[in-house]
């Protein structure tokens, strides 16, 4: 038998309508509005109150997105599922924004020691200095400045290859539809799973969870890897709904794929209420002193306002809301959600890296963390708390959000212009073409 | 033709198929005609078929929701008529009745009551369990677990005659159509 027998049918054969590439030149305006629009909201949040901390706000919810991309397109490799082959290749062309996420990581590193000051300090190990601490002291040998800038290309060394390794086989199959390299994208992608799991668990600590060194959590990783997988399928079917609506990828993403979607979406938005309130429970019941005061200083100063809106907004809402068949069938339907779910990522992470460090006075880098430092008391109306929390915060903590979505939305479309739109000789292609529900 | 025997007796009319895609076409030409109480039977799913078979979506989801939400309620009366009011416990400093203590056993409740109401309700809506179905009077139903796909049209069918239906059967391209007594 020779190789040409074993190759899968070609997509013209499979869908004659299709359209394998996006045009040259078409989708190029909105390539270049989404970035300008992105740098514009980023160069404007410069100018507001605690830039470096409402950059990280924005920088670590669509890094979360990234990274689960590329998390994506390994366990549709490693399930060798047949139904996303369609919806793969933008999540391979999404999980390659990983390069310039490099470049934009450097705000945050200029910015690291406001950020991390609590523990970047050289102080804080010597016992002779004013401010030694010596719980930091002992966590020092994770916790400094040499090996967190070592870690950070670390982290990124393995999230690139592995990005690159999964998406250049892919193109490569669209060249010369060996079934041989889906085979091997399947093998890697278990150790590729295992590394990513370990490195974003520990980004998350070193990036979000170590701006208050004192406090530590095992499941923080998975709570943050949680909301990020959601927050990527919510933007994967708003970016393919916005495709369908240029007329791309049409007969290849359609209502069957969105309602399979959908039911991903709705599944990881309830497994971060999950592991998050696993965290929660865990930390209230035993009310020690040394865990509890990171929720003490998340029920100061507003925050237990927006605590109540993650409580409604990130679960009771859109559990009621995506829980419907129909719902997840229906375009609209679906992208409200989707869009709704974003908005509550962008207040997800505002609530695990402002409080306590937006003072109350818009100044990030001099305040104080913890709960023996936090100002305002913790209750009052709901009224009164969101009002409080208006007060802290900063327009640019949705800005940069919002600003680095439009950059890596841009960036995505400007890799979907230079690949074909599906891998269009991947041998599961027409099981995902002719996909359905039931 | 005069069929004046009860169809009281009758359980319906039905009609083997060979492929895939002749059952589906044979089901759309069927309940486009106007018969509603139609069903396949087939050794796999056949996608599309419920379209063409227009079936109701079931209501079992309905039946789920409402034990769902019974479980909830059940779970937190219970602990808080347990907790605060027959026998107040001050444990570790939360007052007797401290909602995030409750949740884990109410989520189990609710995902317990859920489970019933799915596995019950489907026996109910199927009535299940029984021990025969008239169906199986036919003389080659057993290879519907094999390689034969059939189409049943059940005497309850307003639009049901005997003769009528066993001819439509014969039209669309049914073989061994056969009237199934109850």
């Amino acid at each position: 038998m020779t190789t040409a027998n074993l190759t899968a049918p070609s997509v013209e054969q499979l869908a004659p309508n299709l359209k394998a590439k996006v045009e040259p030149g078409a989708l190029a305006t909105a390539q270049m509005a989404f970035l300008a629009i992105g740098v514009l909201l980023i160069g404007a949040s410069w100018f507001s109150g605690h830039f470096y901390f409402s950059y990280l706000v924005g920088y670590m919810g669509v890094l979360g997105i990234v990274l689960c991309a590329l998390f994506f397109t390994m366990v549709q490799h490693i399930t060798r599922a047949g139904w996303s082959v369609t919806v793969r290749r933008v999540a391979e062309n999404m999980s390659w924004t990983i390069l310039p996420l490099l470049l934009l990581f450097i705000p945050v590193l200029i910015g690291s020691h406001d950020i991390y000051h609590h523990w970047m300090d050289a102080q804080i190990t010597d016992p002779k200095a004013a401010d030694y601490d010596g719980v930091l002291a002992g966590k020092s040998a994770w916790l400094n400045s040499t090996f967190f800038f070592v870690r950070v290309f670390i982290y990124f060394a393995i999230w690139i290859a592995l990005a690159w390794f999964f998406r250049s086989n892919s193109l490569k199959q669209d060249q010369t539809g060996d079934p041989a390299i889906t085979m091997k994208l399947s093998r890697v992608a278990a150790p590729g799973l295992f590394l990513f799991a370990l490195s974003i668990t520990f980004a998350a600590f070193d990036w979000i969870m170590s701006i208050d060194p004192h406090w530590f959590s095992t499941i923080f990783g998975v709570t943050y890897f949680a909301g990020g997988y959601m927050a990527f399928l919510a933007f994967t079917i708003l970016l393919c709904r916005w495709l369908n609506a240029r007329g791309y990828l049409k007969e290849a993403v359609t209502t069957e794929h969105y309602h399979d979607l959908g039911k991903f979406l709705f599944t990881f938005m309830v497994f971060w209420t999950y592991t998050n309130f696993s965290q929660f429970m865990l930390i209230y019941y035993a009310n020690l002193p040394e865990e509890t005061h990171w929720f003490a200083v998340r029920a100061q100063e507003g925050w237990g306002a927006i605590g109540m809106i993650l409580i409604v907004g990130h679960f009771l809402f859109p559990f009621a809301f995506l829980l419907s068949r129909h719902v997840k069938r229906s375009g609209l339907g679906l992208s409200f959600g989707a869009i709704f779910l974003l908005v509550i990522h962008c207040f997800d992470m505002q609530f695990l890296i402002l409080p306590g460090n937006t003072g109350g006075h818009g100044h990030g880098a001099g305040t104080e963390n913890g709960a023996e430092h936090a100002h305002g008391a913790a209750g009052g109306t709901f009224g009164e708390q969101f009002g409080e929390y208006l007060h802290n915060v900063s327009w640019a903590d949705f800005g940069c959000f919002a600003g680095l979505l439009a950059i890596v939305a841009g960036l995505t479309i400007f890799n979907i212009r230079r690949t074909n739109l599906v891998p269009v000789r991947d041998p599961r292609l027409a099981e995902s073409l002719h996909f359905q529900n039931f | 033709m005069a069929t004046a025997d009860a169809t009281s007796s009758r359980w319906g009319i039905v009609a083997e198929f060979d492929s895939a895609a002749a059952i589906y076409e044979a089901a759309k030409k069927t309940t486009d005609e106007g018969y509603s109480r139609v069903d396949a039977h087939t050794p796999f799913p056949v996608h599309g078929i419920d379209d063409q078979l227009k079936q109701r979506p079931s209501g079992l989801g309905w039946i789920v929701v409402c034990c769902g939400l019974t479980g909830i309620l059940l779970a937190q009366l219970m602990m808080w008529w347990m907790n605060a009011v027959d026998y107040p416990i001050w444990v570790s400093g939360k007052t007797p009745y401290a909602w995030p203590t409750t949740i884990p056993i109410t989520f189990e409740l609710m995902v317990l009551l859920s489970g019933f109401g799915a596995v019950f309700g489907m026996f109910g809506l199927n009535r299940l369990p029984r021990l025969h179905h008239p169906i199986f009077k036919h003389s080659s139903i057993h290879r519907a677990s094999d390689d034969r796909f059939f189409l049943s049209i059940e005497a309850t069918d307003p639009k049901f005659d005997s003769a009528a239906t066993k001819s439509f059967l014969e039209g669309i391209g049914g073989t061994n159509v056969e009237i199934v007594e109850d």
